[in-house]
């Protein structure tokens, strides 16, 4: 009997070295621990032994059992292992380098200029405001103090339309109507597109962007304007800017001015961009005329107020370096495709 | 506009002070200096050269050799001027020194030594003449340094007009010099100018005004015995230097006070204009002003006449007829007034526009013709004593500026400037500039001068300005203002537009477009539609654009065919302004439309239908919780497809439009090509209430998944079947979708519907009897739409 016990051992060992597959291992473990399984067998064999024999054979055999059923649970989860490993090796590797063929959607360059300003001036607490492009003369000129046969109101400058009305010259036109929505006080820009009438050239368009904001509330002062002018010009160019105010005439307001920056591109040593000059004609400025605020319902006595305009057109080409301004109306695909971000 | 700071120190004395600086302080307090530039430093060692004799060249025939006393020695010097003469006194320039933009050395000319240059007066910068060499009066002293005798040197400015355009008192040096004055802190000098009273026992100059309402003022004097024409080289050099050009004395000092005190002059030959009236002509006539050119003048333009005939264009220009020449002898000078937008109507309606117009359009002071008369007269008289007046001062003011006057307080100036600038500093800068102030209790009251009462300055926030330009922005303290917490206002339309185009660019990569607000009729006729509109720009320069778009699709139709062959698929879209029709006051019923357009391979049609659909769905979806319905519109557009045409609405609105381009348009871009056409009016969309996605407790139990096929009709269409679902609730139908739609070229007419129905309670697990038959319910009920269940 020991003999048998040592041969099944010995043929065990040397058949569970030559798995290399689950399914065999199973017929392995079948083959010895089975029903009919020679280890099984060999308990079966037991029978015909006396008590002593049985005993010491019994402790045998049962070792034997431990032994194979080990080893099968230990092979079983290094063949585990191994086919898992086969199973990567033989996977597809990919070629990461391939393009991707998804198409990236573009906002246009206003669009994305606008929305930083707009991030800006919302941090700032201002709303934003949408105002339309057909406007009523009163909106455009009488309500911002531009009396009649002032020379901006020439054809030459407006496009006028067969129902009496004209496109919006400016986004000022939208004062009055923000003013009367609001009422004071009042925080609000209001981007929106232009119109005027002249010859299509590499800087001239018909259509183009500005925006426009205005802060009303009791004891606005010019100190204020100069300070939320630097504040919000340093956000926009992500440095700290300088500003000088110069008079300048708007009718819309009094005191205005024209707002210049020294050249964030040359720091104000002169180059391309500020034509050399080292400051940059940006932005007019100045304190809302009482008259505007008072047709906008809002007492001049009581409250003050600045309002400035932002050429988002010009600032968007100074952005993204873009020289012919005709490119923003083209709807050219070739150029617009190229605005790929957030 | 050029400026001399000669002149304007003949006003305020500026010795000692850093003239850059203070050009710098101009820019910041009064006006752009667009640049400045010291003229005469290119001359150097130039003095008074007497030419004792001239030979000829030995090797040159328009050369000669010079012999010239230079003063301090006899030089010589070999020059090809052909106005050389023996005696004649000119300009020398010695070596070493510097003329005509040259360092002057000795140095050998054709083979012949020359020891320095004799000049022309180009060469000195003094004018364009450079035909010759310039001749020196006969008395003046050989070896004189010629700066000592002209204004050579000076320091020249340049203003940008534009910034002048509101301030009709700085179009002149007189009243720059009131700014640099004020902003130096030095004294104005009076205006020069003689006593005119001392001729009012002469005769009048008979002037009618017949339009009393563009003329304000007209004021004009006779003179006779004129002796000089040219005017003095010093007046020709600072016109010269102003951009204007020397004609003759009389007309020299018109344009001479026209620089200096900013009123436009004209001088009229008085035996043609001896009397002057001021009004319109009934029909237009051609009228022949002093450039030679012929002119049409309309009714409308005010004109000068004498005994009715026309002798001046009002403001603008004088006529040929009656202009001064050297023969003149005696004339009339007109110094006056009119209405600014009558000038620049004039001017406009002309297409000239003169120095003279330029000024009178800004609203000029009519306070200015009488003393700009006195300064001509002192002038004239300086330069050419032996002139005779033969009138007295004639005036006729026809209207007047109120004298104004405006009150207010330090305590408006601390709340408006936001600083505290001192009473002595606010009352100082205010009588530098010509106000008058006195003080009623705390309050300034200041008197407007005549210059800035025009239209410049009419109430307390003019002051404010006057106060802190000269006070200078650039000292302000700078405050953060001071206000209340409060949550920001927001306006939905703005946030709704600004979520469309992320989702639209991000989400299905379109590309944001931008286009015109008017049609572009040229390129609809190419694609064969009409260029229609309800509302037209009455004065485009171009007959294509001139019709105020409709919808949307038009503009971005034309776009695709600019963009024909960028690539086989793309989506565009634009935010933008239409104007579909009037409202009952007749203003614009301007709306905010989005309109997306899909172009893509034919063979895609469906697909990219599908898509167009999907992006409506998930702007209804996403922003308002709003599926929207689509049904085939009642009359197609003429681009549009005539049967694939739906209209979308949600909430029993209007909404806009989902179809497929009419295939002929897309083929007049590319034949193997499709598009389609989203279009949605914002507005309407926005006025959808945004609702929340409905919640509901996600059920513990299992569900049960049935797809069922049906077979129908190829008209059916989904939203059938949707119907008879919804026409038949059940409690444990948790949702329902479309699995597929099959088509099989054998089945003829009709289609295999496959849709799966999810069974689910909230309580329990269902029976499958329970779901048998709700099933079933469904198997039945779509009989109602003729559809055969094919397998389940």
């Amino acid at each position: 009997m020991k003999e048998q016990i040592e041969k099944v051992k010995q043929q065990f060992q040397s058949e569970i070295a030559q798995v290399s597959s689950m399914d065999a291992l199973e017929a392995m473990r079948v083959a010895y621990l089975g029903k009919k399984g020679s280890v099984t067998e060999l308990l079966k064999g037991l029978k015909s032994l006396s008590v002593d024999e049985k005993k010491e054979m019994g402790r045998y055999i049962n070792e034997l059992k431990a032994h194979v059923s080990e080893h099968i649970a230990e092979r079983g989860a290094q063949l585990k292992t191994e086919l898992e490993e086969a199973r990567l090796k033989a996977d597809k590797r990919y070629d990461i380098s391939l393009p991707c063929q998804e198409t990236m959607g573009t906002l246009h360059p206003i669009t994305i200029v606008q929305r930083e300003l707009e991030a800006i001036f919302s941090s700032m607490g201002f709303a934003v405001e949408d105002f339309s492009e057909v406007v009523t003369e009163y909106n455009n000129f009488e309500a911002v103090n531009i009396p009649k046969h002032h020379p901006a109101r020439d054809m030459q400058d407006t496009y006028y339309l067969d129902n009496g009305q004209v496109l919006k010259t400016h986004t000022s036109a939208a004062q009055n109507a923000i003013l009367r929505k609001y009422g004071a006080p009042c925080r609000a820009i209001f981007p929106g597109r232009c119109f005027r009438n002249e010859a299509l050239d590499a800087s001239h368009e018909t259509t183009f962007f500005q925006m426009e904001g205005m802060m009303v509330d009791e004891n606005i002062s010019i100190s204020n304007l100069i300070y939320f002018m630097e504040t919000m010009l340093s956000e926009v160019f992500k440095k700290e800017i300088t500003v000088r105010l110069r008079p300048g005439f708007f009718p819309f307001v009094e005191p205005g001015f024209e707002l210049d920056i020294q050249c964030p591109f040359c720091g104000g040593k002169g180059c391309a961009t500020c034509k050399h000059g080292g400051w940059i004609e940006l932005c007019p400025c100045g304190m809302i005329h009482p008259r505007v605020l008072e047709m906008g319902g809002v007492d001049p006595e009581r409250y003050t107020g600045f309002a400035f305009g932002l050429g988002l057109t010009r600032l968007a080409m100074m952005q993204f370096g873009i020289h012919d301004i005709r490119m923003l109306n083209s709807g050219n695909l070739k150029a617009l495709d190229q605005f790929v971000m957030m | 506009m050029f400026l001399s700071m000669n002149w304007i120190r003949d006003f305020v004395n500026l010795d000692g002070v850093d003239l850059e600086d203070l050009i710098h302080k101009f820019t910041l307090g009064t006006a752009e200096v667009e640049g400045f530039e010291y003229v005469g430093h290119q001359v150097q060692h130039v003095v008074v050269g007497q030419i004792l004799s001239v030979q000829e060249h030995p090797n040159s025939k328009k050369l000669h050799v010079l012999s010239v006393d230079g003063g301090d020695r006899t030089y010589q010097v070999v020059c090809g001027a052909p106005n050389v003469a023996e005696g004649l006194k000119v300009p020398f320039a010695k070596p070493g020194g510097m003329a005509g933009g040259m360092s002057i050395e000795a140095r050998t000319l054709a083979g012949v030594l020359s020891e320095g240059m004799c000049c022309s007066e180009k060469e000195l910068g003094i004018s364009d003449h450079h035909e010759g060499l310039m001749e020196l009066p006969q008395e003046t002293p050989v070896g004189t340094d010629m700066k000592e005798l002209y204004e050579i040197d000076d320091l020249i400015f340049e203003v940008d007009n534009k910034s002048l355009t509101n301030r009709p008192d700085l179009w002149g040096h007189y009243g720059i010099a009131r700014e640099i004055a004020a902003l130096a802190h030095r004294p104005l000098k009076p205006y020069p100018q003689v006593d005119l009273s001392v001729y009012d026992a002469l005769p009048e100059v008979p002037i009618t005004v017949q339009d009393t309402q563009l003329v304000y003022r007209y004021s004009a004097m006779a003179v006779e015995n004129i002796n000089v024409t040219q005017s003095p080289k010093n007046m020709q050099i600072r016109l010269y230097r102003c951009g204007m050009r020397g004609i003759n004395l009389l007309a020299d000092l018109t344009n001479y006070l026209m620089l200096e005190l900013g009123q436009p002059m004209h001088a009229f030959d008085y035996q043609r204009v001896s009397q002057i009236e001021v009004g319109h002509y009934e029909q237009p006539f051609t009228f022949e002003t002093l450039d030679g050119k012929e002119r049409t003048i309309q009714p409308e333009t005010l004109m000068i006449k004498s005994k009715d005939k026309p002798v001046a264009v009002a403001g603008i220009m004088g006529g040929l007829e009656s202009e001064i020449t050297d023969d003149t002898h005696s004339f009339l000078l007109e110094s006056a007034n009119f209405d600014a937008v009558s000038v620049r109507k004039s001017s406009a309606a002309l297409g000239l526009r003169t120095d003279a117009s330029m000024r009178y359009e800004k609203t000029l002071d009519p306070e200015m013709t009488v003393p700009a008369i006195a300064r001509y007269l002192q002038l004239l008289q300086e330069i050419d004593p032996g002139v005779t007046v033969i009138s007295r001062l004639s005036d006729c003011y026809v209207k007047q500026y109120p004298v104004r006057s405006i009150t207010f307080d330090k305590a408006y100036v601390d709340r408006i400037t936001g600083i505290d600038i001192s009473e002595q500093r606010i009352e100082r800068t205010l009588l530098d500039l010509g106000f008058t102030v006195s003080h009623e209790g705390k309050d300034f009251v200041v008197t407007v001068p005549s210059w800035r009462a025009t239209k410049d300055v009419s109430m307390k926030a003019d002051l404010i300005e006057e106060i802190t330009r000269i006070y200078g922005y650039d000292n302000f303290e700078l405050k953060t203002a001071n206000l209340a917490v409060r949550p920001q206002a927001y306006s939905p339309e703005h946030q709704l537009q600004s979520q469309i185009k992320t989702l639209l660019a991000y989400r299905f990569g379109a590309h944001e477009v931008h286009t015109y607000i008017w049609n572009d009729g040229k390129k609809l006729a190419e694609l064969g539609l009409k260029n229609e509109g309800c509302l037209h720009l009455v004065n485009s320069v171009s007959p294509d654009i001139e019709t105020i778009r409709m919808e949307m699709m038009p503009s971005l139709l034309c776009t695709a065919a600019k963009n024909k062959g960028y690539a086989a698929q793309y989506t565009i879209f634009e935010i933008g302004s239409v104007v579909p029709g009037l409202k009952e006051d007749g203003l614009a019923d301007e709306q905010r439309h989005l309109g997306v357009l899909l172009w893509g391979p034919r063979q895609e049609e469906e697909q990219l239908l599908m898509k167009a659909k999907s992006m409506a769905e998930a702007l209804g979806v996403l922003l308002r919780g709003s599926h929207f319905t689509y049904q085939n519109a009642a009359k197609a557009q003429p681009w549009q497809h005539p049967y694939n045409a739906f209209e979308i609405s949600a909430e029993g609105r209007k909404l806009g439009s989902l179809a497929v381009v009419h295939p002929s348009v897309c083929a007049k871009v590319d034949k193997k090509a499709t598009a389609i056409a989203l279009e949605l009016n914002l507005e309407a969309m926005c006025a959808l209430q945004r609702k929340l996605p409905n919640f509901e407790e996600p059920s513990r139990f299992p569900s049960v998944v049935n797809d069922v096929s049906f077979m129908v009709d190829e008209a059916t269409s989904y939203a059938l079947f949707e119907r008879v679902i919804q026409a038949h609730p059940c409690d444990v139908l948790a949702s329902y979708e479309l699995v597929s739609v099959y088509r099989d070229p054998q089945w003829q007419g009709k289609k295999s519907v496959t849709i799966r129905f999810v069974f689910c309670s909230a309580e329990r697990t269902l029976e499958s009897e329970e779901v048998a038959a709700a099933v079933n319910l469904y198997m039945d009920a779509m009989k109602e739409i003729g559809a055969e269940v094919t397998g389940a």
